[in-house]
């Protein structure tokens, strides 16, 4: 269960205290996020609502490792990843976080199995195993046929359906969506919904997701609202 | 070798940017490879002039001649062990774009001066045996199709008249760098024809049994022959060569700063194609970046991209300049030894390799530094 309150009892899969996060910009001192508390169990799906500029991503981003905070500490399945920097932390993302933007992100030159190879790329898999990892989480996404297919060959839903087989092609600890809906039709988005549900459910994996979309939100198991830089949890 | 299908891919994301990239590097190392091979071609001389080897020649100009009476007085001084001359002759076989040099030679003492040269010993025998023989180089021979048994007439410039040659040997070169753009025949055939060079050479070859005293023997040469009416000059031949190929200017100079600019404009053609390349995927290095690849694999995929325009197109540039230089002498005989030798190769591709990593150092080093939250605020 999350818990926004520091209470739990030391048994979550992601641990946030006391999470600050300032940025100077122009000599003017911004607090995004003032000591944030967070506990995530293995296997939810959190969704994270609030108006723009109210830190969301930049929560995302120190989660994910690829921005530091000002204070505070981030606790991962026992890594803590706020003292970690440069290659080490470089390499706990590739084995940890699985990353889905709004805009996909995919190499528009790879067909969908080169992007999807990209993080096995980082690992010591064979050719073989590689290609048996990749159908797998290709098949998983439902475009076990689109394997040679470029981005620009397929939709917008099929494009996120490959960046989503990229997140999870390594097997990564938790998944981050920042907005994975924000750039779809309501069809596409439920199909893409339908998809992290399923992972949630079927393959117990641990979602965040940010989103501006409370019907994106409504399929989360918990939704917390971020303003002002304080977490509040509106359903759980 | 993970990352090679990504440097792949990356090339042919702009053909024409690619094509043009590695077009540079081909055409720069194209141009490389021909100052080298017009170096080799100005200079071989002088790398393998024999070190035991002095040239005699008449002190007022190399053209002017020296008595044949100065062979049995060379072999007196101390050091001299062996000497023998040769003559100009200067004729035109057909065509005055047929050049190539002819010399009137001892064939007593020739031979054994040039061990360089492969000289089959009957042919040589033959050649001795025939007054009007003579005995041709690999490439003239290659170049006209002379066959041995064959006459050839020449036209004379500096000893008028007809000339005609019975061909009785064809000599080859121990090495690729020695000279058998040559031709010689006997030096007692062109004196019994000559009206007025009855008596008188070109010029001497002497060996010398210690090189190590090369200045101390030719000072006491020309010191033996000073006050005469054939004052000599005397050099070793290494000197001989590199003061015949400065009449031609700075040879070495011109070819560096030719191939410095070259080189310099393609360091800044390359280096921007490949900013401009980098600028471009700012948003897929942010992706790679928090996928996973580190600062060092960045590093690689970009210099790794670069290299490849340069082995490319360098690798191109080089063996198109080495199939130009199979087709042998452009000039017609000016650069006899007009090859691509394999170091030269190798220089040259080492040396687009190096461009290469140069021009992407700078836009991988951005790459790597780029920090993955602002790369994608800006996407």
């Amino acid at each position: 269960m999350v818990r926004v309150d520091a209470t739990n009892n030391g048994n979550a899969l992601i641990q946030v205290r006391n999470l600050t996060k300032t940025y100077e910009r122009a000599g003017e001192r911004i607090d995004v996020l003032t000591g944030l508390n967070l506990d995530i169990e293995q296997g939810e799906f959190v969704a994270f609502m609030g108006p723009s500029g109210s830190g969301k991503t930049t929560l995302l981003n120190l989660l994910g490792g690829i921005d530091l905070p000002t204070s505070g500490s981030i606790r991962v399945d026992g890594d803590e990843i706020t003292s970690m920097t440069g290659g080490k932390l470089t390499a706990w993302r590739a084995r940890h976080v699985g990353f889905i933007f709004q805009l996909y992100n995919l190499i528009p030159v790879l067909t969908a199995y080169q992007n999807v190879e990209l993080p096995l790329l980082l690992t010591r898999l064979s050719k073989a195993k590689r290609r048996a990892h990749i159908e797998a989480a290709l098949t998983l996404v439902g475009l076990g046929d689109r394997m040679q297919h470029y981005p620009r060959q397929l939709s917008g839903g099929q494009e996120q359906r490959v960046a989503i087989a990229r997140a999870i092609v390594s097997d990564p600890t938790f998944l981050l969506c920042d907005e994975p809906t924000g750039d779809l039709d309501r069809h596409s988005a439920n199909e893409i919904l339908d998809l992290l549900e399923r992972l949630v459910r079927e393959h117990h994996k641990t979602i965040l997701m940010v989103t501006h979309d409370p019907v994106a939100a409504e399929r989360a198991d918990s939704v917390l609202h971020l303003d002002k830089g304080v977490l509040v949890e509106s359903r759980n | 070798m993970r990352y090679l299908t990504l440097i792949r891919v990356n090339l042919r994301r702009k053909k024409m940017r690619t094509l043009l990239t590695i077009s540079s590097f081909a055409v720069a190392l194209f141009l490389f490879g021909l100052l080298v091979t017009i170096h080799t071609a100005f200079y071989q001389g002088v790398e393998v002039a024999g070190v035991d080897r002095v040239v005699v020649r008449n002190h007022i100009s190399l053209i002017m001649p020296l008595p044949i009476s100065y062979k049995e007085r060379l072999l007196q001084i101390d050091g001299v062990t062996h000497v023998t001359y040769a003559s100009w002759f200067g004729g035109v076989y057909q065509d005055e774009r047929n050049f190539f040099p002819q010399f009137a030679i001892d064939v007593e003492t020739y031979r054994e001066m040039f061990p360089e040269y492969v000289i089959d010993d009957r042919q040589w025998k033959d050649f001795v045996a025939d007054r009007e023989g003579c005995f041709v180089g690999r490439a003239i021979a290659d170049k006209f199709g002379f066959k041995v048994g064959d006459r050839i007439p020449f036209r004379g410039t500096i000893f008028q008249g007809t000339w005609e040659f019975n061909v009785r040997g064809i000599f080859d070169a121990d090495s690729q760098t020695a000279d058998t753009n040559q031709f010689w025949f006997q030096y007692k055939y062109l004196e019994e024809r000559s009206q007025f060079e009855k008596g008188l050479v070109g010029w001497y070859y002497a060996r010398i049994g210690d090189p190590d005293r090369a200045a101390e023997i030719t000072k006491a040469i020309d010191t033996r022959f000073a006050n005469s009416p054939f004052e000599t000059t005397s050099e070793t031949e290494k000197a001989f060569a590199a003061g015949f190929v400065k009449q031609f200017g700075n040879i070495k100079l011109i070819i560096l700063s030719v191939g410095g600019v070259v080189f310099f404009t393609l360091l800044l053609i390359t280096g921007s194609n490949m900013s401009m390349s980098i600028r471009e995927r700012t948003n897929e290095i942010a992706v790679l970046k928090t996928i996973g690849f580190s600062n060092g694999s960045i590093l690689l995929l970009v210099l790794g991209e670069s290299l490849a325009y340069a082995l490319t197109g360098g690798l191109i540039g080089i063996l198109l300049c080495k199939l130009f230089t199979l087709g042998g002498d452009p000039t017609g005989g000016m650069l006899p030894l007009f090859y691509l030798a394999v170091d030269a190769m190798i220089a040259g591709v080492l040396a687009a390799v190096l461009v290469g990593l140069g021009a992407g150092l700078i836009p991988a080093i951005l790459a790597m530094r780029l920090k993955i939250v602002n790369a994608m605020r800006r996407v």
